[in-house]
């Protein structure tokens, strides 16, 4: 049995598997949506305009709250809980402050003039960029949860039991994978918004 | 550190788990509804399946009536759905709506998650040896999701505005604009919310077996020793996987244009004279409906073959295993899908090249068309060197198989004509292409669907077995029953009488043809209470059919009959057998079969007798 077990840990964890699957098909989603657009617009009456600066803000809280979540994993892995907590708590705030500049952004693109009715060019901008948020807010959400379980409990034994929980581990791990891959995702979108305006 | 971490967690996974399991008593709840276990997941996607084909096959039948007997007037029909058909009268805008439905359900419901679902859910950890998915939480939500699915196109049946009736595939801007039909309203709009929830079932059920395939073997199952089922199911999930997303974003911008007011679809359409504005009083301008059949047909094109590669499959192990002979060619068939997969995703726009299609581009999805040929040709080829000369045992399995190579080969030929655009332009809005992807697409992979039931049966119920005589009367009926509804389609095509249509009395030219219609009508009502033969037998085995007496019915050489009649969750007892060979090692030096688990210094006993008793 124990060859079995260490031959098995050689492989990829298979729900970390199950993750970066899942996270093909959301690029999938997404290559189908800005490849919509590129045809979209070869096909001409197509109304161009400026992104709202507030993209680049977002873009930059977003970048940031990876960088954060980088070094609570680190922390996590050479277990100092208390930087943890709080790296992890300053990726919540990232990601919540990404959704309000992203809402914010769309306010400041429609004060442009540029609706999500009207020309598809900006109805593309609203329905993608708002495809993104949603997948941020169920980062969000992650986010939220496991900052809920990095609260010490007050049973010491309990709280090292939880501490070292390999589940934990992957679940972090897993956590940070999705998180870096939707800032990335930003960025492309952002770059690509930029690139065919 | 981190890797004995992940090495105490998969001991718990495979190890303490399944102990646990086998401990406890499970609740009704936790077993029968909720259950995580693979196996019952599979028992549910193959009733809800059925079920689903029973009410599919039903639309088909109902307006079958009405082509065949377009002046009658059939008071069961006003009883069955009451205002839909006034004084027993089909109406046309119900016909559509019926012609939706049948597409939908048959192609989504039935043959995506009826037939893959199942089979996958089933075969891939008892094949594979594992104890049950990577993730059996999320494969329990795949079949929620797909039920939820199923209850919204229901309730959409029972709306008073009626459910989508602009063709499955859900084209812009009839489907966009909720006053262009009765069913372009509300039921068009849960029409889209049933297929988001089905394309996240099938995301995750896709997801699981991809993962399950490539992480979960026992040990010695490299890939090359799988058998042929899990390889289609692979790629069937593979495809799955890259297309249903690209899907999702087509359906999403067709929500935003019916409900936010966006066009982006929609363009310059003028009503009566007057142009179309949005809620807020715009000219919806600037889409394209083109852009939609984009986005449809790069699901839409490779989820036929979301359909047909695990009937492939199947057929492939059932016609090895009941001839006694090792696979022709396993690295080709695998080769094959591989090919067929890779095909699928270049060929999308064949379905658009009436569309106003640039011909220029017409040509190469011509030639990616045309060259789908040669893998599909292999495939064939190999079935066929596969049960020459076998000792074939005809069980309705077997039969079934033979029947999809059939179906395959005849339905697959009016492909080659479909798929030159010179010849696909003239035929395309005919009967021609119906009797085509009916054959080749609806009927084989539904034979496929009979051949994982009657096979694996005692796999999904308890160890009971299916009754064969039923089996005989349930194929013969059918296969000869497809063959008259379908083949006289071609003629109809190629005379050019047009699919869609309500009804042919008026027109001078479709008239003379009222009487093959009528034909064609009359074997579809015949195959359809054929089934219920299929029917009776599979809920009387379910509960009462005689159970198997060795682990082994076939003789098979596949993991899952070593498993014990009726598996608890876990699959097996004590230890996952390891595999020493590949799956096909049939009349290999006089021995009649040797299963995968079997070393190559285990003393085989030559008596298949003898065997039987060891295994029981």
């Amino acid at each position: 049995m124990s060859t079995v077990t260490l031959k098995r840990t050689q492989r990829i964890h298979p729900k970390k598997f199950a993750l970066w699957l899942g996270i093909g098909t959301v690029i999938m989603m997404f290559a189908g949506l800005t490849s919509a657009f590129i045809v979209r617009r070869a096909a001409g009456n197509w109304v161009e305009f400026e992104l709202p600066p507030l993209f680049y803000f977002s873009t930059l809280v977003i970048g940031l709250s990876s960088i954060a979540l980088f070094f609570a994993e680190k922390a996590y892995k050479a277990n100092r809980h208390l930087q943890y907590r709080n790296l992890l708590g300053l990726t919540l705030v990232g990601g919540i402050t990404f959704i309000i500049l992203q809402y914010a952004a769309w306010m400041q693109l429609a004060s442009y003039g540029i609706l999500l009715r009207g020309n598809p060019s900006g109805s593309f901008v609203y329905v993608i960029s708002g495809l993104h948020a949603a997948h941020v807010l169920g980062g969000v959400v992650l986010l939220g949860f496991f900052f809920v379980r990095a609260i010490p409990k007050p049973d010491p034994v309990q709280e090292l039991l939880s501490e070292i929980n390999p589940e934990r581990s992957l679940g972090i791990e897993m956590l940070s994978v999705y998180w870096h891959f939707v800032g990335i995702l930003w960025l492309y979108l952002l770059l690509f918004f930029t690139y065919y305006k | 550190m981190a890797t004995i971490e992940s090495g105490t967690e998969i001991k718990i996974d495979v190890h303490g788990h399944h102990e646990h399991e086998h401990h406890h008593e499970e609740s009704f709840i936790s077993k029968y509804i909720f259950s995580q276990d693979h196996k019952m997941i599979a028992r549910q996607f193959l009733i809800t399946g059925v079920i689903w084909a029973f009410i599919g096959v039903l639309f088909s039948v109902m307006f079958r009536l009405q082509l065949a007997w377009p002046d009658e007037s059939f008071p069961i029909l006003e009883t069955l759905l009451g205002k839909w058909a006034a004084g027993g009268k089909l109406a046309p805008n119900f016909y559509y709506a019926l012609v939706t439905m049948h597409g939908t359900i048959m192609v989504f419901f039935v043959l995506t998650a009826g037939l893959s679902g199942t089979f996958s859910n089933l075969l891939i950890p008892l094949q594979i040896g594992a104890r049950d998915m990577a993730s059996p939480f999320l494969n329990m939500l795949s079949y929620w999701f797909f039920f939820l699915a199923g209850m919204i196109m229901l309730v959409s049946l029972f709306i008073s505005t009626g459910p989508a009736d602009g063709g499955w595939t859900a084209y812009p801007p009839l489907n966009a604009l909720p006053q262009a039909s009765s069913g372009s309203a509300f039921g068009m709009t849960l029409w889209l919310l049933s297929m988001a929830m089905f394309i996240v079932s099938s995301l995750l059920g896709g997801l699981n077996y991809i993962t399950t395939i490539l992480n979960m073997r026992t040990e010695g199952m490299t890939m090359m020793r799988l058998p042929l089922t899990i390889w289609a199911f692979f790629f069937t999930a593979v495809l799955g996987v890259l297309s249903f997303p690209v899907l999702l974003s087509g359906a999403i911008l067709l929500l935003f244009d019916r409900h936010l007011g966006t066009s982006f679809y929609l363009s310059d359409i003028y009503i009566g004279g007057q142009p179309l504005t949005n809620a807020a009083g715009e000219l919806l301008q600037g889409g394209s409906p083109i852009l939609f059949q984009h986005l449809f047909w790069f699901l839409g094109h490779p989820e036929v073959y979301i359909v047909i590669l695990p009937a492939m499959g199947m057929v492939s192990h059932v016609l090895a295993t009941n001839s006694r002979k090792p696979i022709f060619g396993y690295s080709a068939m695998v080769m094959s899908i591989l090919a067929i997969t890779v095909l699928a995703f270049l060929v999308w726009a064949h379905h658009m090249f009436v569309s106003g299609l640039n011909p220029f581009i017409g040509s190469i999805f011509v030639l990616f068309t045309l060259l789908i040929a040669v893998p599909s040709a292999i495939k064939v080829f190999n079935w066929i060197g596969t049960i020459w000369r076998g000792n074939i045992n005809f069980t309705p399995d077997t039969l079934f198989a033979i029947g999809f190579v059939s179906l395959f080969i005849s339905g697959g030929l009016t492909g080659i004509y479909l798929g030159n655009s010179a010849l696909d332009i003239p035929l395309h809005d005919t009967y021609f292409v119906v009797a085509h992807f009916h054959i080749v697409m609806g009927l084989a992979a539904g034979f496929g669907l009979f051949v994982g039931v009657y096979h694996w049966f005692p796999k999904l119920f308890n160890g009971r077995q299916m009754n064969n005589t039923m089996g005989y009367i349930h194929f013969w009926i059918t296969f000869v029953g497809s063959y008259l509804i379908f083949w006289p389609m071609h003629y109809l095509g190629m005379t050019g009488v047009p699919r869609r249509y309500f009804q042919f009395s008026n027109f001078e030219t479709f008239n003379v043809y009222g009487d093959l219609n009528v034909f064609i009508s009359i074997a579809a009502i015949v195959v359809f209470f054929a089934q219920f033969v299929f029917l009776i037998n599979f809920i009387y085995s379910a509960l009462y059919g005689t159970k198997m007496k060795t682990l082994n019915p076939y003789l098979s050489n596949s993991l899952e009959w070593t498993t014990p009649i009726e598996p608890g969750h876990g699959n097996w007892p004590g230890a996952i057998p390891p595999v020493y060979r590949g799956p096909y090692e049939y009349g290999k030096n006089g021995t009649d079969f040797v299963p995968q688990h079997l070393p190559d210094n285990a003393i085989w006993p030559k008596d298949e007798k003898e065997t039987k008793t060891e295994l029981a």
